[in-house]
């Protein structure tokens, strides 16, 4: 038996498929199944056009949940869709913060485990083996389900795949009904607060600079942002950084942050601990300064500076400002 | 207010991890620790218990061994109790076995609120406590960034993609929270000699109304069946900044075209 469906879970964001929906989407268009994007928030209709180009058939549309967190709405939907057996094979999901909510619910309602942290998945005969970037992304393990039980779902780190439109459908929505939750879908979102971005973001930008606690005080982190504007990138962030509180969680790189893969990922003052390297490990090109010789993000980089950041950035900006 | 926090006892982070080369898992012999990303959890729970003038802190963990060493120091920091369970069957459990655990001993403490963190440090799955709420047909709200409690309901301000949302829920909940929302404390002595007179209730899992065959490996529907090293990445050229490093990076954004 093949696969015969795969559902993707597909977020947007400014009415627009988010960018891991649609690497998900150009995997599982690949494995030739039929495909179908599981969807909420409104925007299905919008988005439908695009889906098609990635070979969705049908989107199924959870719709507007009524201010609820969707995780426990959107779940059921899904569930009571697989009950009634309309359910795929294969449930893909990108690792965000509504999708692994989705994923956990859904995985105790129907009894079913979720393979987390996938960082690669092949076809092997009628199943999919998952791969992981394990011990800062020295080492692989490659996992798969014991169970025969469907459907097997996956939660996927963003850039695991690259994102192209590919066996263009006509693509129709269908509704999702969400079933009566009761308490468990009593989260309610009450006011939505935007923080203000200019230039790329961050898992998007095709350079990113970010900066760790080497840059000594959060003013310093002004550097990392002239930088990243000199070179039309997006400024990232190590962890303790954020913890310190010095810019938002959103800026931050790593394991329990963004994964980015730029053309050149430019390290100041960050040590390199593997979980800031797992984020950006496979940037294209990686750029690192840092006072000690002996950092383990010098075991990474294309190119090392031993040096000081507060010596090394503002040489480089005004360089490159004299420049343009 | 009563707050059950989820605290995982683990290897210290510091040492490097091992794979055990039978089984594919992870090595987790040796003394544990608390979690650090619990000890968010620890302290908002104790924070949230004592603006709510009363009710207490009590810890939920799933070790094996009887292991209590991580307990401790987040009981030294004042938490008033733990519920430990611990079963050799639960060796190898995946996050839903993990999450059928907890729960059964969640619903034990008969808590307002329930504390866990966005993910661990050596599982990382950030499913444990949505399946969790899941089991107990309970709300969640994951990734807070600030809780305030109002008589019975939480206003959540919860992380999101392009900022933050603020979540109102109903009580009781699970809430997981992100590193960082608070100071977590230091243990003082007296809490550290305390915390060794404190109540740790050991659970197996038939005490929890389980089947072995729910949790541990025979639970667990999936298996790492290989590790293979990746690709290294080779180090490339390294400089020592005497004054002139920027120029080199300069030229490797030009070799590149960026500039
Ligand atoms: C569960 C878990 C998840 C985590 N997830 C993430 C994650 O997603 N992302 C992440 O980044 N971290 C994560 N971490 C934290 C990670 O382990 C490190 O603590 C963190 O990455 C360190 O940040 P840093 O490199 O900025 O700071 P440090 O490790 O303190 O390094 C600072 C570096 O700056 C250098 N330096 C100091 N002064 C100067 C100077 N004047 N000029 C140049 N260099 C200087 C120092 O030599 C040092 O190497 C996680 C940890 C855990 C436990
Ligand atoms: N064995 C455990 N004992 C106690 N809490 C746990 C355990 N496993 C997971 N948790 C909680 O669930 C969170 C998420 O875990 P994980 O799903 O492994 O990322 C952890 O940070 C803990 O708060």
């Amino acid at each position: 038996m093949a696969l015969s469906k795969i559902w993707v879970l597909t977020e947007s964001q400014n009415s627009k498929p988010i960018s891991i929906s649609l690497e998900l989407l150009t995997f599982a268009s690949s494995l030739g199944a039929s495909l179908e994007a599981v969807t909420w928030g409104g925007t299905a209709s919008q988005i439908s056009e695009e889906l098609g180009s990635y070979g969705v058939s049908k989107v199924l549309d959870a719709g507007e949940l009524n201010g609820s967190l969707p995780g426990s709405p959107v779940a059921s939907a899904m569930k009571q869709a697989i009950d009634a057996g309309n359910g795929p094979d294969v449930i893909l999901i990108g690792t965000t913060y509504d999708g692994r909510d989705i994923a956990g619910r859904l995985s105790a309602k129907l009894d079913v485990p979720v393979i987390t942290n996938v960082t690669g998945l092949e076809i092997s005969g009628d199943s999919l083996v998952a791969s992981h970037s394990i011990f800062g992304g020295t080492q692989i393990a490659k996992s798969r389900f014991t169970s025969s039980k469907s459907p097997q779902i996956f939660l996927v780190r963003a850039k695991t795949f690259q994102a192209e439109p590919s066996n263009s459908t006509t693509c129709g929505v269908e509704s999702l009904p969400v079933p009566e939750i009761g308490n468990s879908g009593a989260a309610k979102i009450v006011a939505t607060h935007v923080e203000e971005l200019t230039g790329p973001k961050l898992d998007e930008a095709d350079v990113v600079v970010s900066g760790g606690r080497g840059l000594g005080e959060k003013d310093n982190y002004a550097l990392v942002e002239e930088l990243a504007k000199l070179l039309h990138g997006a400024p990232g962030a190590s962890r303790a950084i954020v913890d310190a509180g010095w810019v938002p969680y959103s800026y931050q790189v790593g394991q329990t942050g963004k994964t980015v893969k730029p053309t050149v990922y430019v390290a100041c003052g960050i040590s390199g601990a593997t979980q800031h390297l797992v984020g950006m490990k496979n940037a294209k090109n990686i750029i690192a300064i840092n006072k000690d010789a002996d950092a383990p993000i010098f075991s990474v980089a294309d190119l090392g500076i031993v040096g000081d950041v507060h010596k090394v950035l503002p040489k480089l900006i005004e360089a490159l400002k004299s420049r343009s | 207010m009563n707050v059950v926090v989820c605290v995982k006892q683990i290897p210290d982070p510091a040492t490097p991890g091992e794979m055990d080369s039978q089984t594919n898992t992870l090595k987790r012999d040796g003394k544990l620790i608390m979690d650090d990303s619990d000890s968010y959890g620890v302290e908002m729970g104790l924070q949230l218990a004592e603006q709510a003038g009363g009710g207490e802190v009590t810890l939920v963990s799933m070790a094996q061994d009887g292991e209590t060493s991580g307990l401790r120091t987040a009981l030294a920091m004042g938490a008033a109790k733990a519920i430990l369970v611990s079963d050799p069957a639960l060796k190898g459990s995946d996050a839903l076995s993990t999450a059928k655990a907890l729960s059964k001993a969640i619903s034990r403490a008969n808590p307002d609120l329930i504390l866990m963190a966005t993910e661990s440090t050596d599982g990382y799955t950030g499913t444990t406590p949505v399946q969790v709420a899941e089991l107990l047909g309970l709300p969640s709200v994951t990734f807070a960034k600030k809780i305030t409690v109002d008589g019975s309901s939480i206003k959540v301000e919860r992380q999101t993609e392009a900022g933050y949302d603020e979540v109102t829920c109903p009580l009781p909940a699970v809430v997981t929270v992100t590193a960082g929302v608070v100071e977590p404390r230091y243990p003082n002595f007296k809490g550290i000699m305390d915390a060794k007179k404190k109540p740790v209730e050991e659970l197996t899992v038939s005490d929890l109304g389980l089947d072995v065959s729910e949790v541990g490996s025979s639970g667990s529907r999936q298996e790492v069946f290989e590790i293979v090293a990746a690709d290294a990445r080779q180090a490339g050229e390294k400089v020592v900044d005497e004054g002139e490093a920027h120029q080199k990076v300069i030229e490797f954004f030009e070799q590149l075209k960026l500039i």
